[in-house]
Protein backbone atom coordinates (compact mmCIF):
# COMPACT_ATOMS: atom_id res chain seq x y z
CA UNK A 1 0.00 0.00 0.00
CA UNK A 2 2.68 3.04 0.74
CA UNK A 3 4.63 1.39 -2.08
CA UNK A 4 2.35 1.91 -3.82
CA UNK A 5 1.41 5.56 -2.53
CA UNK A 6 4.79 6.34 -2.78
CA UNK A 7 5.36 5.09 -6.59
CA UNK A 8 2.69 7.29 -7.01
CA UNK A 9 3.69 10.47 -5.65
CA UNK A 10 7.15 10.03 -7.36
CA UNK A 11 5.21 10.05 -10.60
CA UNK A 12 3.09 12.78 -10.06
CA UNK A 13 6.49 15.10 -9.06
CA UNK A 14 8.07 13.60 -12.38
CA UNK A 15 5.48 14.20 -14.32
CA UNK A 16 5.16 17.89 -12.63
CA UNK A 17 9.08 18.46 -13.11
CA UNK A 18 8.71 17.55 -16.96
CA UNK A 19 6.06 19.52 -17.69
CA UNK A 20 7.16 22.86 -15.89
CA UNK A 21 10.63 22.61 -17.78
CA UNK A 22 8.62 22.30 -20.95
CA UNK A 23 6.60 25.21 -19.94
CA UNK A 24 9.49 27.03 -18.88
CA UNK A 25 11.62 26.38 -22.12
CA UNK A 26 8.40 27.37 -24.50
CA UNK A 27 7.92 30.94 -22.96
CA UNK A 28 11.51 31.28 -23.00
CA UNK A 29 12.68 30.19 -26.16
CA UNK A 30 8.90 30.30 -28.21
CA UNK A 31 6.61 32.60 -26.52
CA UNK A 32 3.23 32.98 -24.04
CA UNK A 33 0.09 34.24 -22.98
CA UNK A 34 0.15 37.88 -21.29
CA UNK A 35 -2.39 40.11 -19.69
CA UNK A 36 -1.47 43.81 -19.73
CA UNK A 37 -2.78 45.78 -17.45
CA UNK A 38 -2.78 49.94 -17.35
CA UNK A 39 -3.66 52.58 -19.35
CA UNK A 40 -0.08 53.52 -20.71
CA UNK A 41 -1.12 51.67 -24.15
CA UNK A 42 -4.44 52.94 -25.10
CA UNK A 43 -5.99 52.63 -27.44
CA UNK A 44 -4.03 49.92 -29.15
CA UNK A 45 -3.93 47.68 -25.73
CA UNK A 46 -6.24 48.50 -22.95
CA UNK A 47 -6.53 47.53 -20.06
CA UNK A 48 -6.81 43.28 -18.89
CA UNK A 49 -6.46 43.21 -22.43
CA UNK A 50 -4.60 39.46 -23.13
CA UNK A 51 -2.47 39.47 -26.19
CA UNK A 52 0.59 36.63 -27.35
CA UNK A 53 4.28 37.60 -26.80
CA UNK A 54 6.94 35.90 -28.42
CA UNK A 55 10.97 35.56 -27.61
CA UNK A 56 12.09 35.07 -30.88
CA UNK A 57 12.65 38.60 -31.74
CA UNK A 58 14.55 38.93 -29.00
CA UNK A 59 16.94 36.06 -28.93
CA UNK A 60 17.81 36.86 -32.84
CA UNK A 61 17.97 40.45 -31.98
CA UNK A 62 15.52 41.96 -34.77
CA UNK A 63 13.20 44.04 -32.45
CA UNK A 64 12.49 46.56 -34.67
CA UNK A 65 11.38 50.46 -34.51
CA UNK A 66 7.71 50.76 -33.94
CA UNK A 67 7.56 47.13 -32.07
CA UNK A 68 5.68 46.86 -29.18
CA UNK A 69 7.41 45.04 -26.26
CA UNK A 70 7.63 43.29 -23.07
CA UNK A 71 10.51 44.84 -20.95
CA UNK A 72 11.54 44.45 -17.47
CA UNK A 73 10.87 47.22 -15.47
CA UNK A 74 14.84 49.40 -15.26
CA UNK A 75 13.61 50.17 -11.73
CA UNK A 76 12.00 47.12 -10.25
CA UNK A 77 13.37 43.81 -11.93
CA UNK A 78 10.37 41.81 -10.52
CA UNK A 79 7.59 43.84 -13.05
CA UNK A 80 7.41 43.91 -16.44
CA UNK A 81 6.39 47.08 -18.36
CA UNK A 82 4.59 46.94 -21.73
CA UNK A 83 5.19 49.85 -24.15
CA UNK A 84 6.54 50.47 -27.69
CA UNK A 85 9.90 51.13 -29.19
CA UNK A 86 10.46 54.46 -30.54
CA UNK A 87 14.54 54.49 -31.14
CA UNK A 88 17.27 51.86 -31.54
CA UNK A 89 20.33 52.50 -30.55
CA UNK A 90 22.18 55.44 -32.45
CA UNK A 91 18.05 56.65 -33.64
CA UNK A 92 17.46 60.30 -32.47
CA UNK A 93 14.66 60.76 -30.20
CA UNK A 94 12.83 63.63 -29.00
CA UNK A 95 13.19 64.22 -25.24
CA UNK A 96 11.19 66.91 -24.39
CA UNK A 97 7.38 67.43 -23.51
CA UNK A 98 4.84 68.60 -26.21
CA UNK A 99 3.88 71.69 -24.03
CA UNK A 100 7.85 72.63 -23.73
CA UNK A 101 8.79 75.48 -25.65
CA UNK A 102 12.05 74.76 -26.16
CA UNK A 103 12.70 70.98 -27.99
CA UNK A 104 15.43 68.93 -27.15
CA UNK A 105 17.00 65.93 -28.71
CA UNK A 106 19.18 62.90 -27.91
CA UNK A 107 20.72 60.05 -29.33
CA UNK A 108 19.85 56.65 -27.70
CA UNK A 109 23.05 54.73 -26.64
CA UNK A 110 24.50 51.91 -27.54
CA UNK A 111 22.97 48.73 -26.30
CA UNK A 112 19.64 50.63 -25.47
CA UNK A 113 16.34 51.53 -27.06
CA UNK A 114 13.59 54.42 -26.19
CA UNK A 115 10.27 53.65 -25.19
CA UNK A 116 7.26 55.02 -25.07
CA UNK A 117 3.35 54.46 -24.34
CA UNK A 118 0.76 54.90 -26.95
CA UNK A 119 -1.07 57.01 -24.45
CA UNK A 120 1.43 60.11 -24.49
CA UNK A 121 -0.22 61.79 -21.24
CA UNK A 122 -1.18 58.80 -19.07
CA UNK A 123 2.63 56.82 -19.29
CA UNK A 124 5.67 56.81 -17.24
CA UNK A 125 8.19 55.74 -19.79
CA UNK A 126 11.74 56.39 -21.18
CA UNK A 127 10.62 60.08 -21.09
CA UNK A 128 10.95 59.73 -17.44
CA UNK A 129 13.56 56.71 -16.46
CA UNK A 130 15.83 57.36 -19.65
CA UNK A 131 16.90 54.81 -22.72
CA UNK A 132 16.39 51.11 -21.49
CA UNK A 133 19.38 48.79 -21.62
CA UNK A 134 18.43 46.23 -24.38
CA UNK A 135 19.14 43.07 -22.50
CA UNK A 136 15.86 43.89 -20.17
CA UNK A 137 13.53 43.20 -23.28
CA UNK A 138 11.65 39.84 -22.77
CA UNK A 139 9.39 39.55 -25.52
CA UNK A 140 7.73 41.09 -28.64
CA UNK A 141 3.56 41.74 -28.92
CA UNK A 142 2.81 40.13 -32.26
CA UNK A 143 -1.13 38.98 -31.31
CA UNK A 144 -3.93 40.76 -29.56
CA UNK A 145 -6.08 37.57 -28.13
CA UNK A 146 -8.90 39.27 -26.12
CA UNK A 147 -11.03 40.80 -26.55
CA UNK A 148 -12.15 39.18 -29.58
CA UNK A 149 -13.71 42.24 -31.36
CA UNK A 150 -10.44 43.18 -31.30
CA UNK A 151 -8.72 39.97 -31.99
CA UNK A 152 -5.68 39.81 -34.58
CA UNK A 153 -2.07 42.48 -35.21
CA UNK A 154 -1.66 45.84 -33.26
CA UNK A 155 -2.00 48.32 -34.74
CA UNK A 156 0.62 50.60 -35.72
CA UNK A 157 1.20 54.08 -33.23
CA UNK A 158 -1.26 56.34 -33.64
CA UNK A 159 2.30 59.34 -32.32
CA UNK A 160 3.84 58.97 -35.89
CA UNK A 161 5.08 62.39 -35.00
CA UNK A 162 6.89 60.57 -32.16
CA UNK A 163 9.26 58.91 -34.36
CA UNK A 164 11.91 60.90 -35.84
CA UNK A 165 13.33 60.44 -39.44
CA UNK A 166 17.75 61.17 -39.44
CA UNK B 1 8.73 -9.30 -39.75
CA UNK B 2 6.09 -8.18 -37.74
CA UNK B 3 7.91 -8.39 -34.34
CA UNK B 4 11.03 -6.27 -35.64
CA UNK B 5 8.73 -4.03 -36.97
CA UNK B 6 7.25 -3.88 -33.74
CA UNK B 7 9.84 -3.23 -31.91
CA UNK B 8 11.59 -0.11 -33.86
CA UNK B 9 8.54 1.26 -33.86
CA UNK B 10 8.71 0.85 -29.99
CA UNK B 11 12.36 1.75 -29.80
CA UNK B 12 11.50 5.50 -31.82
CA UNK B 13 8.67 5.84 -29.06
CA UNK B 14 11.25 5.51 -26.64
CA UNK B 15 13.58 7.79 -28.05
CA UNK B 16 11.17 10.69 -28.42
CA UNK B 17 9.63 9.98 -25.03
CA UNK B 18 13.61 10.48 -23.59
CA UNK B 19 14.21 13.17 -26.28
CA UNK B 20 11.13 15.49 -24.39
CA UNK B 21 12.52 14.46 -21.28
CA UNK B 22 16.00 15.08 -21.36
CA UNK B 23 16.01 17.84 -23.54
CA UNK B 24 13.82 20.55 -21.66
CA UNK B 25 15.08 19.50 -18.26
CA UNK B 26 18.52 19.96 -19.00
CA UNK B 27 17.84 23.47 -20.53
CA UNK B 28 15.47 24.51 -17.79
CA UNK B 29 18.62 23.48 -15.63
CA UNK B 30 21.11 25.63 -17.26
CA UNK B 31 18.75 28.74 -17.55
CA UNK B 32 17.40 28.54 -13.57
CA UNK B 33 19.83 26.63 -11.22
CA UNK B 34 23.39 26.67 -12.54
CA UNK B 35 25.65 26.61 -15.58
CA UNK B 36 29.60 26.86 -15.85
CA UNK B 37 31.64 29.35 -18.13
CA UNK B 38 34.76 30.62 -18.66
CA UNK B 39 35.88 33.87 -17.99
CA UNK B 40 37.72 36.13 -20.64
CA UNK B 41 39.80 39.41 -19.66
CA UNK B 42 41.32 40.78 -17.18
CA UNK B 43 39.05 42.84 -16.11
CA UNK B 44 38.91 40.97 -12.60
CA UNK B 45 42.63 40.14 -12.00
CA UNK B 46 43.77 39.30 -9.54
CA UNK B 47 40.91 37.59 -8.06
CA UNK B 48 39.85 35.84 -11.69
CA UNK B 49 42.22 35.17 -14.64
CA UNK B 50 45.37 36.04 -12.94
CA UNK B 51 47.24 33.93 -15.29
CA UNK B 52 46.28 35.74 -17.95
CA UNK B 53 45.20 34.41 -22.02
CA UNK B 54 47.34 31.38 -21.03
CA UNK B 55 45.25 29.90 -18.23
CA UNK B 56 41.04 30.93 -18.23
CA UNK B 57 39.14 30.13 -15.21
CA UNK B 58 36.14 28.60 -15.25
CA UNK B 59 33.42 29.52 -12.92
CA UNK B 60 30.03 27.96 -11.56
CA UNK B 61 27.34 30.06 -12.18
CA UNK B 62 24.59 30.22 -9.97
CA UNK B 63 21.19 31.44 -11.07
CA UNK B 64 18.70 30.61 -8.52
CA UNK B 65 20.56 32.23 -5.32
CA UNK B 66 19.25 35.59 -7.49
CA UNK B 67 16.17 34.79 -8.32
CA UNK B 68 14.78 37.75 -6.09
CA UNK B 69 17.21 39.65 -6.92
CA UNK B 70 19.20 39.19 -3.87
CA UNK B 71 22.94 40.51 -4.33
CA UNK B 72 25.48 41.64 -1.27
CA UNK B 73 27.71 43.96 -1.60
CA UNK B 74 31.08 41.94 -2.94
CA UNK B 75 29.63 39.49 -4.48
CA UNK B 76 30.87 38.35 -7.81
CA UNK B 77 28.30 38.34 -10.52
CA UNK B 78 27.22 37.36 -13.86
CA UNK B 79 25.44 39.94 -16.26
CA UNK B 80 23.96 40.81 -19.75
CA UNK B 81 26.42 44.46 -20.81
CA UNK B 82 24.31 47.36 -20.84
CA UNK B 83 25.64 48.57 -23.95
CA UNK B 84 26.01 44.77 -26.38
CA UNK B 85 22.94 42.65 -25.08
CA UNK B 86 24.77 39.83 -26.77
CA UNK B 87 27.49 39.28 -24.50
CA UNK B 88 27.75 38.93 -20.44
CA UNK B 89 30.49 40.33 -18.46
CA UNK B 90 31.44 39.45 -15.05
CA UNK B 91 32.23 42.14 -12.30
CA UNK B 92 31.87 42.65 -8.52
CA UNK B 93 29.13 44.30 -6.63
CA UNK B 94 30.32 47.78 -5.22
CA UNK B 95 27.10 49.24 -4.25
CA UNK B 96 23.23 48.88 -4.21
CA UNK B 97 20.53 50.77 -4.39
CA UNK B 98 20.77 53.63 -2.41
CA UNK B 99 24.14 53.83 -1.36
CA UNK B 100 26.36 57.27 -2.08
CA UNK B 101 29.69 55.79 -3.60
CA UNK B 102 33.17 57.99 -4.96
CA UNK B 103 33.44 56.78 -8.69
CA UNK B 104 36.82 56.01 -10.49
CA UNK B 105 36.43 58.21 -13.74
CA UNK B 106 32.99 58.38 -14.08
CA UNK B 107 31.59 61.59 -15.25
CA UNK B 108 30.12 62.52 -11.74
CA UNK B 109 32.71 62.16 -8.86
CA UNK B 110 29.61 61.20 -6.51
CA UNK B 111 26.55 58.65 -7.61
CA UNK B 112 23.51 57.76 -5.39
CA UNK B 113 22.46 54.86 -7.14
CA UNK B 114 19.35 54.64 -8.13
CA UNK B 115 16.01 52.32 -6.98
CA UNK B 116 16.48 48.81 -8.91
CA UNK B 117 19.88 49.68 -9.78
CA UNK B 118 23.48 48.19 -8.34
CA UNK B 119 27.07 49.73 -9.07
CA UNK B 120 29.71 47.20 -10.49
CA UNK B 121 33.41 47.53 -10.84
CA UNK B 122 36.73 44.85 -11.69
CA UNK B 123 38.82 44.23 -9.64
CA UNK B 124 41.53 45.55 -12.24
CA UNK B 125 40.38 49.30 -12.25
CA UNK B 126 41.62 51.18 -15.64
CA UNK B 127 41.42 47.42 -17.39
CA UNK B 128 37.18 47.04 -16.53
CA UNK B 129 35.12 48.18 -18.23
CA UNK B 130 32.12 48.41 -15.60
CA UNK B 131 30.34 51.46 -13.84
CA UNK B 132 32.11 53.83 -13.96
CA UNK B 133 32.32 53.64 -17.62
CA UNK B 134 28.32 53.11 -18.28
CA UNK B 135 26.87 54.08 -14.84
CA UNK B 136 24.40 51.84 -12.53
CA UNK B 137 23.14 49.07 -14.43
CA UNK B 138 19.91 47.76 -13.46
CA UNK B 139 18.72 44.30 -11.31
CA UNK B 140 16.99 43.26 -14.41
CA UNK B 141 20.44 42.58 -16.26
CA UNK B 142 21.81 40.05 -13.71
CA UNK B 143 22.38 36.13 -15.10
CA UNK B 144 23.96 34.43 -12.23
CA UNK B 145 26.63 35.02 -8.78
CA UNK B 146 29.63 33.37 -9.44
CA UNK B 147 29.50 30.97 -6.56
CA UNK B 148 33.22 28.61 -7.33
CA UNK B 149 36.32 28.66 -9.66
CA UNK B 150 36.32 24.82 -10.87
CA UNK B 151 39.67 25.05 -12.89
CA UNK B 152 42.20 24.62 -13.08
CA UNK B 153 42.38 22.36 -10.12
CA UNK B 154 44.71 24.24 -8.60
CA UNK B 155 42.53 27.40 -8.34
CA UNK B 156 39.19 25.24 -6.89
CA UNK B 157 37.71 27.65 -4.59
CA UNK B 158 34.71 28.65 -2.96
CA UNK B 159 34.24 33.03 -3.88
CA UNK B 160 33.52 34.97 -0.98
CA UNK B 161 31.97 38.19 -1.28
CA UNK B 162 34.78 40.68 -0.55
CA UNK B 163 34.55 44.39 -1.03
CA UNK B 164 37.86 46.01 -1.22
CA UNK B 165 37.92 48.83 1.86
CA UNK B 166 38.87 51.53 -0.13
CA UNK B 167 35.49 51.02 -2.55
CA UNK B 168 32.48 51.19 0.52
CA UNK B 169 30.19 53.09 -0.08
CA UNK B 170 30.00 56.66 1.83
CA UNK B 171 26.67 55.96 2.95
CA UNK B 172 24.74 52.96 2.96
CA UNK B 173 21.11 52.99 2.27
CA UNK B 174 20.06 49.39 3.74
CA UNK B 175 22.34 47.85 6.12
Amino acid sequence: MLRNALGKTFRFLGYTVQYGCIAHCAFEYLGGIVVCSGPSMEPTIQNSDIVFSESLSRHFYCIRKGDIVIVKSPNDPKSNICKRVIGLEGDKVCTSNPSDFLKSHSYVPKGHVWLEGDNLRNSTDSRCYGPVPYGLIRGRICLKLWPLNDFGFLRASPNGHRFLDD
Amino acid sequence: MAQAQGLGRRYIKAFFKGFFVAVPVTVTFLDRVACVARVEGASMQPSLNPGGREASDVVLLNHWSIRNYDVQRGDIVSLVSPRNPEQKIIKRVIALEGDIIKTIGYKKKYVKVPHGHIWVEGDHHGHSFDSNAFGPVSLGLLHARATHILWPPQRWQKLQPMLPPERKPLHREQE
